[in-house]
């Protein structure tokens, strides 16, 4: 080397390569994807457990940058019971998103492609979807359908240039062609009622831009919802709203989904709000699940260090303290992943394995799992 | 919006309208008096030519007094005002008929190969832009917006030459000058109509080609800014089809920016294209009055430019009036 370049640093020919593996990359995936007619056998599997509504099994979905590829999500996997909320925490692009995204196939193509893994969505009569899979026009059948998604931003989620009686009504008519143009109408105006809101005849000829922030969360509801899901994935729906409208939403929409009996993934990186919410909870930190347990678990005995790092560094009322915890240093680059523990660097309970390969996912107990060389000793490896 | 304030708000643009008009026609009247060229000195000089005229000078006086430029600018310009509230816009100097006459003459064709033009710009840069939108980074979006920089950049003249010498001098299709053809006058009305198209091709051909860039890089950019949006996410999360995101979700957020231009557009569709017009021989406004002006001739210029003026007023109030149909969001306030 006879100059040091900065870290990060690419010459345009590096950058040309790198473009050019990755248009090949990508081309490869999207031709097997936009194939007009896939056979059956590749996307329909059988779910592991019949009382699971969806399996996620060691999902990897990469963004093929021209900086390099991204593996925003390597390796997660967990399952959503039926009837059950699973709340996925997490800091700031540690995958949250992009795994829910990878669920409904909206990532960002040509970019980001799944490229391995297995996604159960359970269809009912023992028939499941491997999303992953699944072509584009049975897709369309499924979004907001079987599984719905609350985006985090209503203030710019819903079309400006349409009522929101129409937007609502689109989704009703798109996934019940059988239903004529007055009960799809009808059926928007009890949504709208349902999620909460009086005068819902005025509401359905109104523009977005005339609701508030909480109301448009709602109408994002009610759109998720009027198809009676099997699965709701809840994107932060809470984080851009003010606090006293968190709650409503919130219990709205635990109250909605035991109505249409759905489950919920609700991803967030509020704590307070997974305490509330969620049965289950699964932990991600760069791009894989690092604790995973029923709440309880999670919180009464919280076991990889970045949990207890994350739970350290929630203001608890009562407790006075000079300056709030923060977990020192930062997240490794996304492109160079290290090939120790991910959270090795930033950890302040190491122990001698942590200089080895990636730790695996050990059973604390039937439902607790953590993927930390500190619980090696204590637990027996999870059985594969 | 309430139906008496949209019209308290025309009529107060209107009104704007009207202070603006005056400071642009005086503006135009000032500049007009002040050019280098006189049609009157021409006259006089060609007068005092002829053998036992007058001298100059005096040519020079009587000619100034005929033509009512013995005033300053101010005094010309309020008479000039007067006669334009009495609908008198005189006679053009150049021309020699009156200037209602020589702009209806001339208007006609020019607004016809202009409409024409920017109907087929519509049809083919919107729909391009989208495609180009839609898939963009491939080889089709390279295709699109290549063709596209081609048309920005060649200039008018080397384009229409080119255009003339393939299609009129190697392949014979079109005449190269002229509006109409040789035998023109044997012709019954529809026959007429045919001549004028058949000449009226390669001149709207190539004003279309050269305009098209620009409107399809603009739909390009909206759409692309569009489909980013994250409306679209959640239209695509209903599970419509991609052919409904993008031209029903996105095509109506698209256009609202495009109103502006297509509102832009309407002075030019009455101005006529000077250079095309000329390389082509085509008798249209653009034409008459480039020739007006550099021949001084004040009324008609004026009455062009007033008129111009008054589109682009006109068409910046129905942009403005368009985009309240167009987003729901600026009917409000």
């Amino acid at each position: 080397m006879a100059k040091k370049k900065p870290e990060g640093y690419l010459s345009a020919k590096e950058s040309r390569r790198i473009s050019r593996e990755n248009r090949k990359i990508t081309n490869e995936f999207e031709k097997k994807r936009k194939r007009k007619s896939v056979p059956e056998e590749e996307y329909v599997t059988v779910m592991k457990d019949e009382g699971n509504v969806l399996e996620i099994d060691n999902l990897h979905t990469y963004f093929f940058t021209d900086a390099g590829t991204v593996k925003s999500v390597n390796g997660v996997s967990f399952e959503v019971p039926v009837g059950k909320t699973v709340g996925v925490v997490g800091e700031s692009g540690c995958g949250k998103s992009v795994t829910s995204l990878s669920i409904m196939q909206l990532v960002q193509r040509p970019q980001g492609q799944t490229v391995d893994g297995e996604i159960r969505l359970n269809m009912g009569d023992g028939k499941a979807y491997n999303i992953v899979n699944t072509p584009n026009y049975k897709m369309q059948g499924i979004r907001g359908n079987y599984v719905s998604m609350i985006f985090q931003e209503p203030m710019t989620s819903l079309n400006p240039v349409f009522r929101i009686g129409d937007q609502i009504d689109e989704v009703i008519a798109l996934h019940n062609p059988e239903m004529s143009k007055e009960d799809v109408r009808k059926k928007t105006i009890e949504m709208i009622e349902l999620v909460g809101i009086a005068n819902s005849e005025g509401v359905a000829r109104m523009y977005p831009h005339e609701l508030s922030g909480g109301m448009r969360q709602r109408i994002c509801i009610a759109i998720g919802l009027a198809c009676n899901p099997k699965l709701i994935i809840a994107d932060e729906p809470t984080t851009a709203l003010d606090v006293t409208i968190q709650a409503q939403i919130l219990d709205l929409l635990r109250e909605l989904k035991d109505k249409i009996n759905s489950s919920i993934m609700l991803i967030t990186h509020d704590l307070g709000v997974i305490a509330e919410m969620a049965d289950y909870v699964v932990v991600m930190y760069a791009g894989r699940v690092v604790e995973k347990g029923t709440a309880t678990d999670i919180f009464k005995n919280p076991c990889h260090p970045y949990t207890i790092g994350l739970m350290n560094s929630k203001p608890v009322v009562g407790k006075k303290v000079d300056r709030l915890y923060s977990i020192p240093g930062k997240v490794p680059n996304p492109i160079d992943m290290p090939n120790y523990c991910f959270f090795k660097d930033r950890c302040e309970m190491c122990v001698e394995g942590c200089a080895g390969a990636y730790p695996e996912m050990v059973k604390l107990s039937d439902t607790h799992y953590v993927s930390c060389y500190r619980h090696y000793d204590n637990a027996q490896k999870e059985e594969k | 919006m309430k139906d008496n304030q949209l019209a308290k708000y025309i009529v107060k643009r209107i009104l704007i309208s009207v202070v603006i008009l005056f400071f642009v026609a005086l503006i135009i009247y000032s500049l007009m008096r002040c050019l280098p060229t006189s049609y009157i000195e021409q006259v006089a000089r060609e007068k005092s030519m002829q053998p036992g005229s007058k001298s100059f000078e005096e040519w020079m006086k009587q000619l100034t007094a005929m033509y009512n430029m013995d005033k300053g600018i101010p005094e010309g310009f309020i008479a000039w005002l007067g006669n334009m509230f009495r609908g008198e816009f005189g006679d053009s100097w150049k021309w020699t008929v009156p200037v209602v006459d020589k702009f209806a003459d001339t208007v006609w064709v020019s607004f016809a190969m202009g409409a024409i033009s920017l109907v087929l710009q519509v049809l083919i840069a919107i729909p391009l832009g989208i495609i180009a939108a839609t898939k963009q980074y491939s080889k089709t979006d390279y295709t699109i917006s290549v063709i596209a920089l081609a048309g920005i950049s060649l200039p008018t003249f080397f384009f229409a030459s080119l255009m003339k010498l393939v299609f009129s001098v190697h392949l014979g299709w079109f005449d190269l000058y002229g509006l109409v053809g040789r035998n023109y006058e044997q012709l019954d009305a529809f026959g007429k109509l045919l001549d004028k198209a058949h000449h009226l091709v390669m001149p709207v051909t190539v004003l279309t080609v050269i305009s098209i860039g620009g409107l399809m890089r603009h739909t390009r950019t909206n759409m692309l800014e569009v489909l980013n949006a994250d409306y679209i996410r959640t239209a695509r999360a209903k599970g419509l089809s991609e052919k409904s995101v993008v031209y029903k979700h996105a095509f109506r957020n698209t256009m609202i920016p495009m109103v502006t231009i297509l509102g832009g557009s309407l002075p030019g569709l009455f101005s006529g294209a000077l250079i095309t017009e000329t390389l082509f021989g085509i008798p249209g406004i653009g034409y008459a009055s480039y020739h007006s002006m550099i021949s001084g001739d004040i009324p008609f210029s004026m009455f062009y430019l007033t008129f111009m003026a008054v589109l682009t007023l006109t068409g910046n109030l129905i942009t403005d009036i368009l985009y309240a149909v167009v987003d729901p969001r600026v009917r409000i306030s």
